[in-house]
């Protein structure tokens, strides 16, 4: 079962990962059309460009927006458990020592018990965000059971993996199970709306591109995001 | 009865069907055969797919239901928060079922995302300016509008402007004749008061091209003569086109795009014709996102950008201050707190909110901000068309609050609003909720506050 799930299966969920992101990028700049989206993206590029990275940017930074700053708590969880999504798998010495075993190549990586903190950190951020979806009677509106889905998907390599690493008495299991939510969440980027891995990006870069170039990033400083 | 005698999927082309129309009062018989309106599922389909590309599919896609934009809105807050009212909602449960259901949806369900469409967003885009992955539910609702508008789906009022602008190439009635006898009126009557006052038709190469709102020469001709008065003053050699004078566009309110195309067009025919160096629009906010910000994009101008250069009011109000082409009167600034209305469509869509300010500080003595302003600035609550449709005046009137409340947190009286539809709606706003406030497009205040030179004053006999 090791063998197969750190075989065959994390090769087949990088393929998907990563082709799957490339058909995304793909897809969504052959679906601009400057016409349709009244947005000149091949003329005036300096300004679109200069649009698209403040557009970005601005956003990137944890309270580097209006709206960023008007929810401060949602913005501090948001935040951490981000970063924790993305830091931990990639840094983990775990992955770097099983990388190198099979590919030979390895990371630098990050001390154990950090990563054991962010991994806490990003149950606890999924637990706030989770609580939030219910108690904010906007948000539980519009919540449906496919974004509480996502959320699991994203926590579940999380928990397993805090399971299998301290060492609780089924740790095969919980290795395994964790080695599959792993690779479910790979594939699951590109396939379902956490392709915002990457379409946040261009979103971000079209919205900054229309403002920079027509709505009045060649008059005023910019928008204040 | 699929389709109606006045509701139907077809524009209103000639005068006799716009009469039709505007003999039904309020609408009646209009809403009443929208009820039996059959919807054309695979034309619907049909357009989506040539035109609902990977923005729009993307802005739906990976909405996150965070609910960051609820509090953008000002529908939301003027409706005490309801969840209802959070743009995310109000888009998915529109268009977001209409492209699930592959365009099968009823008559019922069309009416429905009109009301919505109309009545809980005026494409203020305020909220997109929130949300983190840059979704302008504004947009989507414009984009919605133009779907509606295709199915025959559409407030009688728009439409009803839509083939205003079909026939008349103006959002009323108001014919070329119309237009430069009005021109001709005004300078007369104001001439005595301002010798030498004119109002140039169709003047080639002159450096101003000067384009209006139809209600100007409809229902307020004085601002005509007061804009001339001030290009006088100014010493401006400026003209008017006798066609291709209106920027304003119900049909962009409306969805019409035909329309919309038509309408630009005839300005762009206008700038080609006399050749100006630029040309200035009036006070007016959607006119001028109209012709000079999407308008290009309409007529398919690959730059986009209008032929010439184009200037809304404002600018051109601040490079006459900035240069000394008109002076103010230090004695006649305005002493009382005054307050400011930052249009959505020419402060947040097309980067004016320094222009504005700049104004403020050669005539106003104690400039008072509204909160939130500039880009941020919530819509007036009259936008994208809304001041015109009686069939939303109730919705129309709670969305006010907000706008209420922002002025009156200034402690400023007098507000300037340089945007008709802006204007209008703080008028209406005045009239319901008797805040004690009055409100002003800049050209009347300019007129008392400017040194007038000698020689341009009327001489005493
Ligand atoms: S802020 Fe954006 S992502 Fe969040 S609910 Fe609104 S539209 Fe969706
Ligand atoms: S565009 Fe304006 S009115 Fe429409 S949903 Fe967004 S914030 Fe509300
Ligand atoms: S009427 Fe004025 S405030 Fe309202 S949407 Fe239009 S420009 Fe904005």
């Amino acid at each position: 079962m090791y063998e197969f799930v750190t075989g065959p299966l994390a090769w087949l969920s990088f393929a998907i990962f990563f082709i799957g992101l490339i058909v995304r990028i793909g897809l969504y700049i052959r679906g601009l059309d400057w016409r349709l989206d009244r947005v000149t993206y091949g003329e005036n590029v300096s300004y679109g460009i200069k649009g698209a990275l403040r557009s970005i940017l601005f956003w990137l930074f944890p309270y580097g927006t209006h709206s960023w700053r008007n929810n401060p708590w949602f913005t501090l969880w948001v935040f951490v458990m981000h970063i924790g999504l993305l830091l931990t798998p990639v840094f983990l010495l775990g992955h770097n020592i099983l990388l190198k075993e099979r590919w030979g190549i390895s990371l630098w990586a990050l001390p154990e018990s950090v990563a054991d903190g962010f991994t806490v950190i990003v149950i606890l951020a999924v637990i706030f965000l989770v609580l939030r979806r219910i108690a904010l009677p906007e948000v539980r509106l519009i919540t449906t059971a496919y974004d509480y889905l996502l959320l699991l998907i994203a926590v579940a390599p999380f928990i397993t993996g805090f399971l299998a690493y301290h060492r609780t008495p089924d740790y095969y299991f919980w290795l395994i199970a964790h080695i599959i939510c792993g690779e479910i969440f790979l594939m699951a980027i590109p396939l379902t709306k956490l392709s915002h891995f990457i379409l946040f990006f261009l979103s971000r870069a079209q919205l900054g591109m229309d403002y920079g170039i027509k709505r009045g990033g060649m008059k005023g400083k910019g928008l204040a995001w | 009865m699929p389709e109606g005698k006045l509701c139907n999927k077809k524009p209103v082309n000639t005068k006799e069907e716009l009469q039709a129309l505007l003999t039904d009062k309020s609408g009646k018989q209009y809403y009443e055969e929208m009820n039996h309106l059959d919807v054309d599922r695979k034309a619907l389909w049909g357009t989506i797919q040539k035109s609902f590309k990977s923005r729009l599919k993307t802005w739906l896609e990976i909405c996150s239901h965070c609910g960051l934009c609820g509090e953008a809105c000002f529908y939301y807050l003027a409706n005490n928060k309801d969840p209802r009212q959070v743009p995310s909602y109000k888009i998915q449960q529109t268009l977001g079922k209409i492209i699930k259901r592959k365009g099968d949806v009823e008559n019922a369900f069309m009416q429905e995302c009109m009301d919505t469409s109309y009545a809980k967003c005026t494409c203020c885009t305020r909220c997109g300016v929130y949300c983190p992955f840059g979704i302008d539910t504004g947009i989507m609702f414009s984009y919605l509008r133009g779907l509606l508008f295709s199915q025959g789906f559409v407030p009688w009022e728009m439409k009803i402007g839509s083939g205003m602008h079909r026939i008349y190439r103006a959002q009323m009635d108001v014919t070329v004749e119309d237009w430069v006898d009005t021109c001709e009126w005004m300078a007369e009557e104001y001439e005595d008061d301002w010798p030498g006052l004119t109002i140039p038709v169709d003047k080639q190469n002159a450096d101003i091209m000067y384009t209006v709102n139809a209600r100007e020469p409809k229902h307020y001709p004085e601002d005509i003569a007061e804009a001339a008065i001030l290009f006088h003053v100014a010493g401006e050699n400026w003209t008017v086109p006798s066609e291709g004078w209106e920027e304003t566009s119900l049909a962009m309110f409306g969805g019409d795009w035909e329309a919309c195309k038509l309408q630009v067009e005839s300005v762009y025919a206008a700038m080609d014709r006399l050749k100006p160096k630029r040309m200035v629009v009036t006070e007016c906010g959607h006119a001028y996102r109209a012709t000079v910000i999407e308008g290009p994009y309409w007529a398919g101008l690959k730059s986009g950008k209008t032929p010439v250069e184009s200037l809304h009011y404002v600018e051109w109000v601040a490079e006459a201050l900035r240069t000394g082409k008109l002076k103010i009167d230090p004695s006649k600034k305005i002493k009382e707190p005054v307050t400011y209305q930052d249009s959505c469509n020419y402060v947040r869509n097309a980067g004016l909110g320094d222009i504005a300010r700049e104004i403020m500080s050669y005539i106003a003595e104690d400039f008072r901000e509204m909160s939130p302003c500039r880009e941020h600035n919530f819509c007036c609550g009259g936008g994208g068309g809304l001041n015109g449709i009686g069939r939303y005046r109730e919705q129309r009137n709670i969305g006010l609050k907000v706008k209420r409340d922002q002025i009156l947190a200034t402690g400023a009286k007098l507000v300037i609003a340089p945007c008709h539809n802006c204007w209008d709606a703080i008028r209406d706003l005045e009239e319901i909720y008797k805040i004690g406030i009055r409100w002003s497009f800049l050209k009347p205040l300019l007129i008392n506050m400017i040194e007038v030179p000698e020689e341009l004053k009327p001489k005493e006999e």
